[in-house]
């Protein structure tokens, strides 16, 4: 059989979803046999350099930046997996939305007490642009599979992943569903 | 004292004996027919079906099982695919009209909308996110209200009083406007452990006692230990 090819990024989340795929434990020597990884923060390959397989992405979209890559992702992957509450509603980031962009500005750059003494809002063109809101995923593209938790645990990635990898039907078992 | 009349109903095609003119969650429930429910909880005999999550087939027509009682021959449908999707599709709206953020809130593992949306098998909601801003009001003596998370059941208002038997909470607005308010001169006489009832009485995270929350270990939360979709 050939191995499956996984790709995987985090938008705007913590990395916590990336540190529950490690979670998987000593799945993770059985996992190295039957898939290779392509562009991932895991292999510090940063382009798509054939067709995907498996397309995994945390976070949601806070900035062009994230958008950008995740359409590249829908483009280059067979099947798109949301992983966690924060690609899949925006999580704890979309804590912002309901706050004008400017508000939001203000408050990170002049408001707190940490605000640096120049008082301006860094500008750049090579700066990634805020949205007005944090989006999640599957409302800018279509997502397959959706897996929640914050972090989602090793044991649903692995479950999701094993029936993936077998072209079997991905069905999650209630006890793994958990939103925090 | 002689046991209430029985008398046969049909749920999915099959005959139940159940007793005459009680609640039918709580007469399904009897059976071993877990209906999902918010608004409604055991031993409540006149639910205001705010929720509608309990939503089945009664004669062919979709209605909210809290809301009525038991009469001869009703004809149920509840565990079709239709139904479960329907019931899904409610709880999937309450999470996108409302903010909830389950990994920041205190009452996740404690809370029976979450637990509802486990026990549906909800992974996302099929709705467009919202994000409406509600203002939470700190302004209690005891209780906290995140109206971000209120899903407007009527619990708090039609059920809860102090110890002197007043009312706590209210509804003000129409529609979307609609939001709880505290009574501040009767929250201010409610004890620890009544306003941790108010807490427990909230299906979700809108009531906090202040200076509660995040008690109970990971793991050990009351849905946790006991997920809705276990049967008993």
């Amino acid at each position: 059989m050939d191995k499956k090819v996984i790709s995987t990024i985090s938008l705007a989340g913590c990395f916590g979803c990336h540190m529950s795929f490690l979670d998987i434990d000593l799945k993770l020597l059985e996992l190295i046999e039957l898939v290779e990884f392509n562009r991932s923060p895991l292999t510090d390959i940063k382009t798509f350099s054939k067709r995907i397989d498996i397309g995994i992405i945390e976070g949601g979209c806070s900035n062009d930046e994230n958008v950008k890559v995740l359409k590249d992702f829908r483009k280059n992957c067979d099947i798109l997996i949301s992983l966690g509450e924060c690609a899949i509603m925006g999580g704890l980031p979309a804590l912002r939305n309901h706050l004008t962009l400017k508000e939001c500005l203000e408050e990170a750059y002049f408001n707190v007490p940490t605000s640096n003494h120049n008082q301006t809002i860094p500008r750049h063109e090579d700066l990634p642009q805020l949205l007005d809101k944090v989006y999640p995923c599957h409302e800018l593209v279509k997502i397959d599979y959706f897996l929640p938790g914050c972090p989602p645990s090793g044991e649903i990635i692995w479950q999701a992943l094993a029936a993936l990898i077998k072209n079997d039907k991905l069905e999650i078992s209630k006890r793994l569903i958990k939103y925090d | 004292m002689s046991s209430p009349k029985k008398i046969p109903i049909t749920v999915d095609g099959k005959k139940y004996d159940v007793p005459k003119n009680i609640n039918l969650v709580e007469a399904l429930s009897s059976q071993g027919i877990r209906v999902p429910t918010l608004c409604w909880y055991k031993g409540m005999d006149d639910c205001l079906g705010t929720c509608r999550v309990c939503t089945v087939n009664v004669n062919g027509r979709p209605s909210a099982a809290c809301t009525l009682n038991t009469t001869e021959e009703m004809k149920i449908e509840f565990d079709t695919s239709e139904l479960n999707d329907l019931r899904k599709s409610i709880i999937e709206l309450l999470f996108v009209e409302g903010n909830h953020y389950c990994p920041s809130c205190e009452k996740s593992g404690d809370c029976l909308l979450q637990a509802e949306a486990q026990a549906l098998e909800m992974t996302h909601s099929r709705f467009p996110y919202e994000f409406n801003h509600y203002e939470i009001d700190y302004s209690g003596e005891m209780i906290i209200l995140e109206r971000n998370r209120c899903v407007h059941c009527k619990r708090c208002t039609e059920l809860f009083t102090n110890d002197d038997g007043e009312k706590v909470f209210s509804f003000i607005g129409k529609g979307k406007d609609t939001q709880v308010v505290i009574n501040k001169e009767t929250e201010k006489s409610l004890s620890k452990h009544k306003a941790q009832e108010a807490m427990d009485l909230c299906p979700v995270g809108a009531i906090l006692v202040k200076g509660e929350g995040f008690k109970t270990p990971y793991g050990e939360r009351k849905f946790e230990k006991e997920p809705l979709w276990i049967k008993k």
